[in-house]
């Protein structure tokens, strides 16, 4: 293995070769799969008590960016959704709001509308999602869309076709291009994990990600299985990690598709404490990309209440 | 010399035979005091998977006919009476002889049958057209109240224990049951029956333990829409009920005295008719 190059940042200044990104991702070392997948387990055997579960619940809930990207969206649904993640439980207003609403930029309209003042900010899936195979114009020409229209984040796909062929060159230009565009709004980027195929791609595709300019990282679309699983999030909070020791720049990370019960959300934290420590314990550092995730939140919030079970019919269910 | 293979006694929640989460079991003891196996002893959590197994079955299985439902209650019938050595073996555990098991397990089996000759009747018997003035149809029909947590009697173990389930699932009710304490062996193999007569995962979920520490998560578990206090008896109703109340979950009370062996006391289409809401609509008449 060899040993990396000292880097300055941002890590490969403005003008950067093809041959600079090789060798920056080539210092990245292997994934030990097996190691991985074992450290997973250990770690999602931890107990956690009472006391702990109910500011783990609280934490995510505050870190939950409320989902919906389908195409029966009505400016309706995003409303009631918006309405959702200002308080989520309408009985009970000791729960936080969510942090932010991620709708289709088309939809944005009507959630900055509903969501004025609260806080809670809107956030845009662009640049061709969830496939990304569009011409960067047509990305570019999304994002700026989704922005003009008053997204205050904006969540791109890499091109995974481009990335795959080896062409890297081309992903990093094309976040770095999007980057540019979303000028201080805020910058997610989405792998889509279960099209990389390896726990290597990933952690180089994090590298990447970073390295052109990233605010987070994200696993998926939600629209590709597998979606966020917990090795792959420890693989890249990994590499997170190693970027932050490099250059001293905290990224965030956002495990999006997939995580439904609030255990699962549970032992992601888990997970993200154990790697990145208590610095990344914030909604500025950390997201679930979710949808159902929220109501078992706050049915479990209600049960550590109450110590009563709850019933799922019991809360809204958009 | 040969080791026995004995058989480790799980609970059954959707369809599956897992150990208790919290991985404790109890002695189950004969009548002199001699510990015969262990029985798993579920915990809250399992309780609470169980009614989660029974939530997620319900829609499929109210979705059924109740003729197919009839059909799959006289195949569960058969299979306990192809296991009746191994009930009489297990009831005698409890101090009965064995003629007195032998006619226990034919009770059980006749009474399955019975119920399941109910499945494509009792909507007719409980239903009902209604005469009301005006140019409508009024028309009341019985639908399943959802899951229903079952409290089974202590003894008869397996008479009591089926005389409970049978009306509760025939109108398309899941059920979570909390089986005999003392004596939880034929509850047991009674899953074992379940599994193997085509019962859809979940439809039946039998836990065996420790039933004081389970009763105030079943009565007050607000996704359970019924509790079946027969097995309990009058003390310590009220606190179910209590308990019950919060999230109105029905409470079907006990009699007084109840003989399990007594055809005219025992099962009855009413007994069906305590775990069904009725519906009712109006249809205008005429053209």
């Amino acid at each position: 293995m060899t040993t990396p190059a000292p880097l300055t940042l941002p890590v490969l200044g403005t003008h950067v070769t093809p041959q600079a990104l090789r060798a920056y991702l080539e210092a990245t070392p292997p994934v030990d799969e097996v190691a991985v997948h074992e450290r997973v387990a250990a770690l999602a055997t931890r107990s956690i008590k009472r006391e702990t579960k109910r500011y783990a619940l609280d934490l995510a809930v505050r870190m939950t960016d409320l989902t919906t990207l389908e195409g029966r969206d009505t400016p309706g649904k995003v409303r009631q959704l918006a309405a959702k993640a200002r308080r989520p439980d309408p009985t009970d207003p000791s729960i936080p709001p969510v942090a932010a609403l991620c709708v289709y930029p088309a939809m944005v309209p009507a959630a900055v509308d509903a969501l004025r003042g609260s806080g809670v900010k809107v956030a845009a899936v662009a640049t061709y999602f969830p496939s990304g195979q569009a011409p960067l114009e047509v990305k570019l020409a999304d994002t700026r869309a989704a922005l003009a229209a008053g997204a205050d984040e904006i969540d791109m796909v890499i091109d995974r076709g481009a990335f795959l062929a080896g062409d890297h060159m081309k992903v990093y230009e094309e976040i770095v291009a999007v980057r540019e565009v979303c000028g201080s709004a805020h910058l997610k980027v989405i792998l889509e994990t279960g099209e990389l195929v390896t726990f290597d791609n990933v952690r180089k595709a994090s590298m990447l990600a970073m390295a052109a300019g990233a605010d987070f990282i994200k696993t998926s679309t939600g629209k590709v299985a597998p979606a966020a699983t917990r090795p792959v999030t420890l693989v890249m909070l990994e590499a997170i990690r190693d970027f932050a020791e490099l250059t001293g720049i905290g990224v965030g990370m956002k495990p999006a598709g997939g995580i439904r019960t609030a255990k699962d959300a549970i032992r992601y934290l888990v997970l993200l404490y154990e790697t990145l420590g208590s610095a990344w314990m914030t909604p500025d550092r950390f997201r679930f990309g979710a949808s159902s995730l929220l109501n078992d939140l706050l049915m479990q919030i209600r049960w550590v209440r109450t110590g009563v079970y709850q019933r799922p019919d019991d809360f809204t269910k958009d | 010399m040969r080791v026995d293979v004995r058989k480790t006694y799980k609970l059954f929640i959707a369809g599956g035979f897992p150990r208790s989460e919290s991985g404790r079991s109890y002695p189950v003891a004969d009548t002199s005091g001699k510990v015969v196996a262990r029985a798993a002893a579920a915990s809250r959590k399992d309780l609470r998977d169980a009614v989660r197994a029974a939530r997620g079955a319900q829609p499929g299985w109210a979705g059924r006919t109740g003729y197919n439902r009839g059909q799959i209650l006289y195949r569960i019938a058969e299979m306990v009476e192809d296991r009746a050595d191994t009930f009489v073996s297990q009831l005698r555990v409890g101090g009965r002889t064995r003629a007195q098991a032998r006619r226990e397990v034919e009770r059980s089996v006749d009474r399955l049958v019975w119920y399941a000759g109910w499945g494509d009747k009792f909507v007719q018997v409980v239903g009902n057209m209604n005469p009301v003035q005006g140019d409508f149809f009024n028309i009341s029909t019985p639908e399943p109240t959802g899951v229903v947590g079952i409290i089974a009697p202590e003894e008869p173990a397996l008479l009591g224990l089926v005389s409970r389930v049978a009306p509760v699932i025939i109108s398309g009710n899941t059920a979570v049951v909390l089986a005999s304490e003392r004596l939880p062996l034929p509850a047991v193999t009674f899953a074992e029956a379940l599994a193997t007569a085509d019962v859809p995962a979940g439809v039946v979920n039998i836990l065996t333990g420790p039933k004081d520490r389970l009763i105030p998560y079943l009565a007050s578990h607000r996704d359970c829409n019924a509790i079946d206090a027969w097995g309990h008896g009058w003390e310590g109703l009220a606190e179910i009920e209590a308990a019950a109340a919060d999230s109105v979950t029905r409470v079907v009370r006990p009699p007084r005295t109840v003989d399990w062996t007594n055809e005219r006391l025992a099962q009855s289409p009413y007994m069906i008719a305590d775990f069904v809401e009725i519906k009712t609509v109006w249809h205008p008449k005429g053209l």
